[in-house]
């Protein structure tokens, strides 16, 4: 077909089952993924009104949130997490849907699952109860967050009522400096559009930096594009994209799979396709970025320091110095050399395979900084059973980091995995908001996972490309 | 099926000006370790309320508040519906605010729940107002796109699609969703990868 859609139009056209008169559009959703914390009321909702899941096969459930990372002997010593589990179990069970659960290898964070097993793919709608779905645009997917309410709705008809958003292109071209990674890259972007400027719009991230990156950088760049207001961010779909998928247990196979990326490959954005606005961003600016407020886009490459109050705009100077306040810093200072008392490697901006190699890289040889408690928490069993085949576990160990099972972990502290008072946190988790990480004064600086390892190690926030890496 | 036609919501004030408020400040995420939204209304900004007694949330004089005036940016973060959920069950029936993240956004229209952008200098108008006299009435009237709070009147927006439905009283989507079925039926006959990628 030629057309100058971009590929969000495209996925978004051919999705339609109708447009309201009121400018709604009714979306036929592709993958609905589930998980214990969202959907619980969504089912009370299909029993409420005699309903059934309209199309199972197109509906996968997992179990991330709640559960402990360490130890999970049922019932869960919270009877609250035991409560949920209970429930998300009876109700894939009653209404015909596959869980991955715990006792399943394929279990771990939804966002890492999806695209694991393949269920991800270019050209769909997906949607989950968990605002993190954006992950799957890596795919080259139209992926979105919902609520409770379109859970029910999209359990029970396999579409949901939205208004087409508008389209940005966030180009970067070039490449990265050594030590910068991709959640550098996201962290800068959002730096640079602040956490409202994605509102009402799709982001298609496009240019050579992009490109360059493997499938899971992919992710951890559009995983974050909802921290920056949009409520998905895509890549268009390439050939690596379906290396990455060939294979896959929910991928077809032979001749099908030859169709498939062939359909793939043609659902990406036109080479003149039309966007509603353009950003143009340049890869050699981007530094190791780090957080030191509470918001995403409170950020700075490591090597500068925290703004002074008075030098920001007025509209913004209230916010920035509760920002720093609340975080015990001092304005204009350096970040680098922050204290740390915890380390966390997770969450389902980065932990693959790659990002726990890339740790377990900066990690070899060294051991933790006395007084700091380190913890990595794979993404899936199925990343943690490749982690320690290659004995990573063990470069992790020996340092004095402790290995969990998969989860969402302290990303959001819905388990017992929390900080305590007014801990600081070197984290490779998506936000760094006030009481995010399970104590109510705790403190989260986000970086890349290499730089988490390295604070881990130092005690203190470290400049990646001034650390000296052991190989592994 | 229709619900209740949601044409003005009146009632007393709360300002919370402040931008960036995300769902986590809103109800902490351990509070979602729960399979009903049941009790949520209770622990609505509870961090934030224990490490600061000022809080508007903590104050008598809001307790009976309906309308919540707030910043730019109102519930950004994650899309837990327990964030409106929480806010409702307090009593909150209606939310002026400079500008919302979108998933909050779609939750309150989900719940029934009045959520309209004011510009900033209006907001301030209506939040001194209620600082000044936390008894008097606010109105947010969806026909007429107004707040008001006492004299002052101020313009306020609402996409004409989410305006309609809760004007109407058609903001039951499930219901309007499954009366296409039958389109939906013949759409997944049309969409490649639920038809072997063929052509």
């Amino acid at each position: 077909m030629s057309d100058h859609r971009n590929l969000f139009n495209r996925v978004w056209d051919l999705h339609t089952v109708r447009t309201l008169p009121n400018g709604q559009t009714q979306l036929f959703v592709g993958l609905h993924l589930i998980h214990e914390v969202t959907s619980p009321q969504a089912f009370e909702i299909l029993r409420d009104r005699g309903l059934k899941v309209s199309c199972p096969k197109q509906t996968v459930a997992t179990v991330d949130h709640i559960i402990p990372t360490a130890g999970q002997a049922r019932p869960f010593q919270d009877n609250l997490a035991e409560q949920m589990m209970s429930a998300i179990e009876r109700n894939c069970d009653e209404f015909g849907v596959t869980l991955l659960n715990l006792d399943d290898n394929r279990q771990g964070i939804v966002h890492v699952v999806g695209p694991e097993q393949g269920l991800t793919q270019p050209g769909m709608t997906i949607v989950c109860g968990d605002s993190h779905t954006s992950t799957h645009g890596a795919f080259g997917s139209i992926a979105i967050g919902i609520g409770t309410s379109n859970v029910a709705q999209v359990l029970a008809t396999q579409t949901m009522f939205l208004r087409r958003p508008k389209v940005r292109r966030v180009i970067i071209n070039g490449d990265l400096a050594p030590g910068v990674y991709a959640k550098d890259v996201i962290l800068y972007i959002i730096q640079q559009l602040g956490v409202e400027g994605g509102v009402g719009y799709a982001y298609e991230y496009a240019g050579s930096t992009f490109d360059a990156m493997s499938m899971e950088e992919r992710m951890t760049v559009c995983n974050m594009s909802i921290e920056g207001g949009a409520r998905c961010g895509y890549i268009n779909p390439d050939e690596k994209t379906v290396e990455y998928l060939r294979g896959r247990p929910f991928v077809p196979d032979g001749e099908e799979f030859d169709r498939a990326a062939a359909w793939w490959l043609s659902m990406a954005s036109a080479d003149d396709a039309e966007f509603d606005d353009e950003v143009v961003f340049d890869a050699s600016v981007i530094e190791p970025t780090v957080t030191w407020g509470i918001t995403p886009a409170q950020s700075v490459g490591v090597s500068q320091q925290l703004p002074n109050v008075r030098d920001c705009a007025p509209g913004e100077q209230k916010l920035i110095e509760e920002a720093i306040q609340f975080m015990g810093l001092a304005e204009g200072s350096p970040i680098e050399g922050t204290k740390i008392d915890v380390a966390f490697i997770g969450s389902c901006t980065n932990s693959r395979i790659s990002d726990i190699r890339e740790a377990a890289h900066v990690v070899n040889g060294r051991s933790v900084a006395d007084g700091v408690k380190a913890i990595v928490v794979p993404g899936s069993q199925l990343v943690r059973e490749q982690a320690m085949d290659e004995g990573l576990h063990e470069v992790f160990e020996t340092a004095g980091f402790e290995w969990r099972e998969a989860g969402c972990s302290m990303c959001l502290a819905m388990n017992p995995d929390k900080l305590q008072g007014r801990e600081v946190c070197a984290s490779s988790s998506n936000r760094n908001f006030k009481g995010r990480q399970g104590s109510p004064t705790g403190r989260t600086l986000l970086m890349s996972p290499a730089m988490v390892a390295a604070a881990a190690i130092n005690g203190r926030v470290t400049d990646i490309r001034q650390f000296e890496v052991a190989g592994v | 099926m229709s619900n209740t036609e949601i044409k003005t919501v009146t009632g007393t004030g709360i300002p919370l000006m402040f931008d960036d408020i995300d769902t986590d400040r809103i109800i902490p995420a351990r509070f979602l370790r729960c399979v009903t939204f049941d009790g949520l209304g209770e622990h609505a900004f509870e961090d934030d309320r224990q490490q600061d007694p000022g809080h508007p949330f903590n104050q008598s004089q809001y307790q009976t508040a309906s309308i919540l005036v707030a910043g730019r940016n109102f519930g950004c973060g994650s899309s837990r519906e327990h964030a409106p959920q929480s806010l409702m069950r307090w009593g909150i029936r209606a939310i002026v605010a400079e500008s919302f993240a979108e998933i909050f956004f779609g939750n309150c229209g989900s719940l029934g729940i009045a959520a309209v952008c004011a510009g900033r200098d209006d907001l301030k108008i209506l939040a001194d107002a209620v600082e000044r006299d936390p008894s008097i009435r606010l109105t947010v009237d969806l026909q007429t796109l107004t707040a008001t709070a006492g004299d002052n009147s101020v313009s306020v927006e609402m996409p004409d699609s989410v305006r309609d439905a809760l004007v109407t009283g058609e903001w039951d989507f499930l219901a309007q969703l499954l009366s296409a079925q039958d389109q939906i039926t013949a759409h997944s006959a049309t969409v490649p990868y639920l038809n072997g990628f063929s052509s």
